[in-house]
C-alpha cells in the first residue's frame, strides 16, 4: 500500500515540475512566474485543488508521442479568494510554451463548465505561444469550445482574464469575450498577427511591444482593463478587483464589514466647484471622497480619461460609478468614452452591481473624426446601456449637464431612481453663450445686447432648479452631504425590483 | 479701546489677530481680493470689504482701496499684520489724515528704520553694537575697493533698499568686490528703484538672533527675549525657536537693552523687533529693524505668556504698558515650523493648487505642553499663486528644548496635507538633524547640511523595525476584514496566518504576529519583540500605534500590497506579505523608471494659449511650459523633469491635435 501512496506522490512531483528546472529559472529570468505559482498568489493559500494533473495529450504526429507531460501545458482547478469560490486554469509555458493542445482546451473547458454550473468566477491565466500547430484543426476546435463557453458564461459569472504572456493569434478571442483583460507590463503582449506576419503584409515594422504590449492596450486599443508592474502585483489586485463582484448573476453585489461613516459630512467639496465655469476641477476628488475608506477600484484607467469608470464601495457593497472627467476634454462625452462607459454600465447591470453616476458634461464632442467614426451610434450605446440597466441608478450632477448628454448621462428619463443635482449644477439644452447666439442671432451684432440676452439665460437657466420644478431632478442637495445622501439612497434601494419584457436579446448598436 | 479695527492683510495673519479682537471685544472688518472670496480671514471676520483683483498690487497694497475699505466699515484703527503695508510710512500717513490709528509705531520711527543706512547710523548713535563697516554710500568701484580694504575681508555688499537677499553679495577678496559692486547696483536699481551701496564686515558663521521689544507712549519699553531664526533658506526664515540655544543671559540682557536704547532712540511705540547678527564668540551685531509684527512672534508669546497683538491694541490706544522689565520671565522653549507650499524634493517649487485635505495636528494649551498652529487656508482652499507660499506657523512648546522637538516631530506627524506640495518632510528632517538637535546651527545650516537639495529621509533601522511591527499588525487587520465578505464557502473560510514578512526601504523583516484583543506582539527573526497597539482601521489616513513604548504617528495610504507610509519626514512603500509572496515577489525584475520622452506633447486637441517659456530657458519639473485651451477650459501642461527648451513648435493661438509635438528639450 505504502508504494502505491508513494507512487501518486511521485506522479504529482512530476506534474508539478511542468517543463522542468530549465524551463522554470528561464521563466523566471524573463521576470515571470511559473503557472502553479501564479495560482498560489491568486488564491487563498492552500485552497487550490487541482483537476486534471494527469492528463495528456494523444497527438501522435511529429514525434509528439515522444513527450506526453503530466498536465498538457494548463493547470486548472479551483480554490477560494477570502473564502469565496473561484475556478481557476493557468497556462504553463514551461511545458511546449503553454501551446493550446485538444486537451489542454478540454481541461479549459471542464473548469468553465464547472463555473457555469456551480456559479463561480473563471480566472484565465494566459500565458501561452498559440495553437499546438503538430495538432492542427483538434487544436483551433480546442479553442471554439472555450469560446463558445466564454459566450454562454458572459452575463452568468465574471470572467476575468489576465495575460501575463505571449497571447496571439486566435488565442485573443478568449480573453476578448471576458469582463476584464489585465496585462503585466514590459512580459504580455496581444495581437491577431504577430510584428513578422505585419511586415511581410503590410511592410510596416513594429516591434511587439509596440504592436501589442500593455501600453498599446491600455492607451489606444482600450483591449485590456488595466496593467500592473509585475506578476505578484497583478494577482494582488486581481483578488481586489474579485472583493468588488459577485460571485454570478443570481447573487447581489457583495458586502462586508467597513470602516466608514456612511454619514461622513465633507466640507471641503462645498468647494469642489471652481467659480469660473471653464476651469477643470478633479472628479476623482469627489468619488474618493464619497467612497467607503478612499478605495476606488479603476478600470480602463489610461483610456478616454474624459470619463472615469470603476468600483467603490458604500456602507461596506459595491458600486459601480460612471463620472465625467473635467480634466479631460472638459469630461465631453466622445466615441471612446460612450464605448468605454457603455460596457461598464452594462457590466454593473448584468451582475447587479448598482450604478452610481456623476455628471458634469458639455456635451458630446464636436467634429469630423468624430462624426465619420460613427459617434451617432457609439454615443447611443451608453444611451442604451443606461436605459436597459435594471439596477439601483443614483445620479449626482455637479455642474454641467448639457444637451443629449444631459439625457445619456443616467438621467430620470432613463428609469434613475435617485437624480440629485448640487446648487452649483447647470442643467440646459447649452452654455448660455451658445443658447443666446442662437436663440437671440437677430442681435448678433450687438455685443451689449448679447451680453445681456446671455445673463438672462444664465439666470433662467445655469441652475438644477428648472429641472427640479419638473421632477428631473428629485432634491437638490448640499455637495458637503453628497456621502449621506447617496449612501441613503442606494440603502432604500437594497429592495429594487425592476425587470424588462421578455425578449430573446436587445440589439444594442454595436 | 477701539470698538471696530481693520485688519489691511490676510491669511494666517489676519485670521491670528481677528482672534486677539475677538477676545477683546473689538470688532473686526478683513479686505479680500477676488481670489480670497472663499478666504478663512474672510468667514472669520465680523464684516468684509473686497478690494479689488487678486494681485496684491490691483488689492492690499493699493492704500486708496484700503482707505476706501475703512471709510466703508468705519473702522477706528488697522491692524496692518506683517509685510504689504506694515512699514509703508505713507500708508500710516493717509490712516493719520483719515483720523485713523495705524496699531503699530509712529511714521517717523517706520521711516527712520526702513532705510539700512540711517537706522544703522541712528543704531551707532544710540550706543547699540553694529557691524564694522562703512556707513556712507559707496560711490565707486575704487572707493568700494579701498572701504573693503578697510574693514577687512570678507565684506558684505548690501543695497541700503535691500531685502530678501537682493542687492547682497558677499567678497572675499578685491576683484570680488569689483565684481559684486556693480552687481549689486544693478539689482537694487532693477528690483528697488534705489542704487544706493553700502559695505560692512561680513560676518562668518552667523546666527540670526532677533530682540522683541514692546513700547509704549509713556517712555516704556521692555523686551520680551530674543528668537532665534538662523535655519534659512535663501533669507527665508524656515525654522524660528524662542529661547536661542545659544544666547547667555547677560548677552541676552546686554542685547535686550540696546534694543530697548534704540527704540527709545526714535521714539519707538508698539511692538518692535531689532534683528541682530552674532558670531560664534557671541559678538553680536545691529542688522536692522522691524517695525511691525513679526511672523516668527508666536514663539515670544509662547514663552512669555504675552499675546503681542493685544499689547499692540493696548499701546495703540494710549495705554502704558502693564508690565515692566522684571516682570518678563522667559519660561520654557517654543518652537516655530513654517509650513509652505513648496515641493522639496523639487527645488522648493512652489506648489499651487487645491488642498483636497488639510488637517492640522489638534491644537492643545497644557501645563506640561502646547501644540498651536496658526493658519489661513482650510481644507478644499485654494493656495494660490498670487500671495506667500505660507500655509500655516505650527508652534510647540515645551519645558525644555528636547521635550519641544518631540511634542514638533509628533505634530508634524499629525499634520494632514494633500492636493499641493509642501515642506513638511523637510522639517521632519530638521527636527531629526542630528545639529539642530544639539543646537549647534548657523544662518549656513541648510545650505551645509543639505547641499545637493532635500533628497528625503533615509530611516535607521530602529524606526524601520517599528514601522514594520505596526505595518505587519495594520496588515493583519486589513486582511481579516477582506475574510468577513459576503458570499464566501462556510466553513471552509480564509485563515489569516502569524507569519508575515515585512518590506521596506530595500530592508527586508521577517515577522512572527501573536495578536490578543488589545494589541499585537511582532516579534523578529532576531528575537525582539515588539509590542504594537493602537486603532487603526482601514481606510484612516493617520495610525497612532504605541510600538515598544513609544508613540508612533503615520500617514497611511493603501498600495498594492501594503501602505504608504509617511513618518518622520521619510516616505516609503510597505509591503507585508506572507513566505510565499516574499518568495516569489523576490524573484520580480526591478524595473527602471521609464525614459520620459524629451518631448512635450499635446494630449488634446485643443488651441495654444500661452507658452510660458522660450527656447534655452531651463525649467524645473513641475513647471508650467504651455497653456492649451480645449473645450473651453485651459490646462496647464508642465515640465515632467528638468530640463533645457531646445525648440518650441507652438505659438500662442495654434490648434494642436493630439500627440502634436509642442516643444522639445536638450
Amino acid at each position: 500500500m505504502k508504494d502505491i501512496l508513494g507512487e501518486l506522490e511521485r506522479r504529482r512531483q512530476a506534474a508539478r515540475l511542468g517543463g522542468g528546472e530549465k524551463r522554470v529559472s528561464a521563466q523566471h529570468l524573463r521576470g515571470k512566474l511559473t503557472a502553479r505559482e501564479r495560482v498560489d498568489l491568486l488564491l487563498d493559500e492552500g485552497t487550490f485543488e487541482e483537476f486534471d494533473m494527469f492528463v495528456a495529450h494523444r497527438c501522435t504526429d511529429f514525434g509528439m508521442a515522444a513527450q506526453r507531460p503530466a498536465g498538457d501545458g494548463v493547470v486548472t482547478g479551483w480554490g477560494t479568494i477570502n473564502g469565496r469560490m473561484v475556478y481557476v486554469f493557468s497556462q504553463d509555458f514551461t511545458v511546449f510554451g503553454g501551446s493550446l493542445s485538444e486537451t489542454h482546451a478540454k481541461k479549459i473547458c471542464k473548469i468553465m463548465d464547472m463555473a457555469m454550473q456551480n456559479g463561480a468566477p473563471v480566472i484565465g491565466l494566459n500565458d501561452s505561444g498559440g495553437a499546438r500547430i503538430q495538432e492542427g484543426v483538434a487544436s483551433l476546435a480546442g479553442y471554439a469550445e472555450v469560446f463558445q463557453r466564454n459566450v454562454m458564461a458572459s452575463g452568468v459569472i465574471p470572467q476575468i482574464s489576465v495575460i501575463m504572456g505571449p497571447c496571439a493569434g486566435g488565442a485573443v478571442y478568449s480573453p476578448a469575450m471576458t469582463d476584464f483583460i489585465f496585462m503585466v507590463k514590459d512580459s504580455s503582449y496581444m495581437f491577431v498577427t504577430g510584428p513578422d506576419v505585419v511586415k511581410t503584409v503590410t511592410n510596416e515594422v513594429v516591434s511587439a511591444e509596440e504592436l501589442g504590449g500593455s501600453s498599446t492596450h491600455t492607451k489606444k486599443s482600450s483591449v485590456a482593463d488595466g496593467a500592473f508592474e509585475n506578476d505578484v502585483e497583478a494577482l494582488a489586485e486581481v483578488r481586489r478587483l474579485v472583493d468588488f463582484l459577485p460571485l454570478n448573476n443570481r447573487q447581489k453585489a457583495p458586502v462586508r464589514p467597513f470602516f466608514d461613516e456612511p454619514g461622513r459630512v465633507e466640507e471641503s467639496l462645498d468647494t469642489l466647484i471652481p467659480d469660473n465655469a471653464n476651469t477643470p476641477y478633479d472628479m476623482k476628488e469627489l468619488i474618493l471622497k464619497v467612497a467607503d475608506e478612499v478605495d476606488f477600484y479603476e478600470i480602463q484607467e489610461d483610456f478616454a480619461k474624459n470619463i472615469i469608470t470603476g468600483f467603490i464601495r458604500l456602507e461596506g457593497q459595491s458600486v459601480g460609478v460612471v463620472a465625467n472627467q473635467p480634466m479631460v476634454l472638459a469630461g465631453c462625452l466622445d466615441i471612446d468614452s460612450s464605448r468605454k462607459a457603455a460596457r461598464f454600465v452594462r457590466f454593473c447591470d448584468a451582475f447587479e452591481i448598482p450604478i452610481l453616476t456623476l455628471v458634469d458634461v458639455p456635451g458630446f464632442l464636436p467634429g469630423t473624426s468624430q462624426e465619420y467614426g460613427g459617434v451617432i451610434k457609439h454615443g447611443a450605446k451608453l444611451l442604451f446601456a443606461y436605459g436597459e440597466a435594471t439596477v439601483p441608478k443614483v445620479t449626482v450632477i455637479t455642474r454641467k449637464a448639457y444637451g443629449g448628454a444631459y439625457d445619456v448621462m443616467s438621467s430620470k428619463h432613463l428609469r434613475g431612481d435617485f437624480n440629485y443635482a448640487w446648487p452649483s449644477a447647470e442643467i440646459a439644452v447649452m452654455g448660455a453663450k451658445g443658447a443666446t447666439e442662437i436663440i437671440h442671432r437677430a442681435d448678433l451684432g450687438d455685443t451689449e445686447k448679447i451680453a445681456q440676452h446671455t445673463a438672462d439665460y444664465e439666470n433662467r437657466f445655469a441652475n438644477p432648479f428648472v429641472a427640479a420644478e419638473r421632477g428631473f431632478v428629485d432634491e437638490v442637495i448640499q455637495p458637503r452631504s453628497t456621502r449621506k445622501r447617496v449612501s441613503r439612497a442606494f440603502a432604500s434601494l437594497r429592495g429594487k425590483k425592476l425587470q424588462n419584457p421578455w425578449k430573446k436579446h436587445d440589439n444594442i448598436p454595436l | 479701546m477701539f470698538d471696530k479695527i481693520l485688519i489691511a492683510n490676510r491669511g494666517e495673519i489676519a485670521c491670528r489677530i481677528i482672534k486677539t479682537a475677538r477676545k477683546m471685544g473689538i470688532k473686526t472688518v478683513s479686505i479680500y481680493s477676488d481670489a480670497d472670496k472663499n478666504a478663512l480671514h474672510v468667514a472669520m471676520a465680523d464684516e468684509a470689504v473686497h478690494i479689488g483683483p487678486s494681485p496684491a498690487n490691483q488689492s492690499y497694497i493699493v492704500i486708496d482701496k484700503v482707505i476706501q475699505a475703512i471709510r466703508q466699515s468705519g473702522a477706528q484703527g488697522v491692524h496692518p499684520g506683517y509685510g504689504f503695508l506694515s512699514e509703508n510710512s505713507k500708508f500710516a500717513e493717509a490712516l493719520d489724515a483719515e483720523n485713523v490709528v495705524f496699531i503699530g509705531p509712529p511714521i517717523e520711527a517706520i521711516e527712520k528704520m526702513g532705510d539700512k543706512i540711517t537706522s544703522k547710523k541712528i543704531a551707532q548713535d544710540a550706543g547699540v553694537s553694529t557691524v564694522p563697516g562703512y556707513t556712507g554710500l559707496i560711490k565707486s568701484v575704487e572707493e568700494a575697493v579701498q572701504t573693503s580694504n578697510e574693514v577687512g575681508y570678507p565684506v558684505m555688499i548690501k543695497a541700503s533698499a535691500g531685502g530678501g537677499g537682493k542687492g547682497m553679495r558677499i567678497a572675499w577678496n578685491d576683484g570680488e568686490v569689483v565684481e559684486g559692486f556693480e552687481s549689486s547696483k544693478n539689482e537694487a536699481v532693477n528690483s528697488f528703484g534705489d542704487d544706493r551701496i553700502f559695505i560692512e564686515k561680513f560676518v562668518t558663521q552667523p546666527r540670526h538672533i532677533e530682540i522683541q521689544i514692546l513700547a509704549d507712549s509713556h517712555g516704556n519699553c521692555i523686551y520680551l527675549g530674543e528668537r532665534e531664526c538662523s535655519i534659512q533658506r535663501r533669507n527665508q526664515k524656515v525654522v524660528e525657536e524662542a529661547p536661542s540655544p545659544f544666547l547667555d543671559q547677560a548677552t541676552r540682557k546686554a542685547m535686550g537693552e540696546q534694543a530697548c536704547a534704540l527704540a527709545s532712540a526714535v521714539g519707538y511705540t508698539s511692538a518692535g523687533t531689532v534683528e541682530f547678527i552674532v558670531d560664534k564668540y557671541k559678538n553680536f551685531y545691529f542688522l536692522e529693524m522691524n517695525t511691525r509684527l513679526q511672523v516668527e512672534h508666536p514663539v515670544t508669546e509662547l514663552i512669555t505668556g504675552v499675546d503681542l497683538v493685544e499689547q499692540m491694541f493696548r499701546v495703540a490706544n494710549g495705554e502704558a504698558l502693564s508690565m515692566t522689565q522684571d516682570d518678563v520671565k522667559l519660561n520654557g522653549w517654543a518652537i516655530e515650523n513654517r509650513l509652505y507650499a513648496e515641493d522639496p524634493y523639487r527645488n522648493f517649487l512652489p506648489s499651487i493648487g487645491r488642498l483636497t485635505r488639510y488637517r492640522p495636528p489638534q491644537e492643545i494649551s497644557s501645563e506640561t505642553y502646547v501644540v498651536r498652529n496658526d493658519t489661513g487656508v482650510f481644507e478644499g482652499g485654494e493656495i494660490s499663486m498670487h500671495y506667500d507660499p505660507m500655509i500655516a506657523k505650527l508652534c510647540s512648546w515645551a519645558p525644555s528644548r528636547e521635550m519641544a522637538i518631540d511634542h514638533m516631530r509628533l505634530a508634524l506627524d499629525r499634520f494632514e496635507v494633500e492636493g499641493i506640495g509642501h515642506n513638511l518632510p523637510f522639517l521632519s528632517a530638521v527636527m531629526d538633524n542630528a545639529k539642530f538637535v544639539s543646537g549647534d546651527i548657523t544662518t549656513a545650516f541648510i545650505g551645509e547640511e543639505y547641499p545637493d537639495g532635500f533628497k528625503g529621509v533615509t530611516l535607521v533601522t530602529d524606526t524601520l523595525k517599528k514601522i514594520a511591527a505596526s505595518c505587519a499588525a495594520m496588515n493583519r487587520v486589513a486582511e481579516i476584514r477582506r475574510t468577513k465578505i459576503s458570499g464566501r464557502l462556510d466553513n471552509h473560510e480564509r485563515k489569516i496566518g502569524n507569519d508575515w514578512v515585512v518590506n521596506l526601504q530595500g530592508q527586508s523583516f521577517t515577522v512572527k504576529i501573536a495578536a490578543d484583543p488589545q494589541g499585537s506582539d511582532v516579534t523578529f527573526e532576531d528575537g525582539e519583540t515588539h509590542r504594537v497597539s493602537g486603532s487603526w482601521v482601514p481606510g484612516q489616513s493617520l495610525a497612532e500605534m504605541t510600538v515598544a513604548g513609544s508613540l508612533l504617528v503615520m500617514k497611511v495610504a493603501k498600495i498594492s500590497g501594503g501602505f504608504r507610509i509617511r513618518s518622520r519626514g521619510a516616505d516609503l512603500k510597505v509591503h507585508v506579505r506572507t513566505h510565499t509572496q516574499a518568495r516569489l515577489a523576490a524573484l520580480m525584475p526591478e524595473k527602471l523608471p521609464p525614459d520620459t520622452s524629451r518631448l512635450l506633447l499635446c494630449p488634446m486637441p485643443g488651441m495654444v494659449v500661452k507658452v510660458n517659456v522660450d527656447v534655452g530657458d531651463e525649467v524645473q519639473e513641475g513647471q508650467a511650459l504651455c497653456t492649451i485651451e480645449a473645450m473651453k477650459m485651459e490646462n496647464i501642461l508642465r515640465a515632467e523633469r528638468k530640463g533645457v527648451v531646445e525648440k518650441i513648435n507652438a505659438d500662442s493661438g495654434d490648434s494642436l491635435a493630439v500627440d502634436d509635438i509642442i516643444m522639445e528639450f536638450k
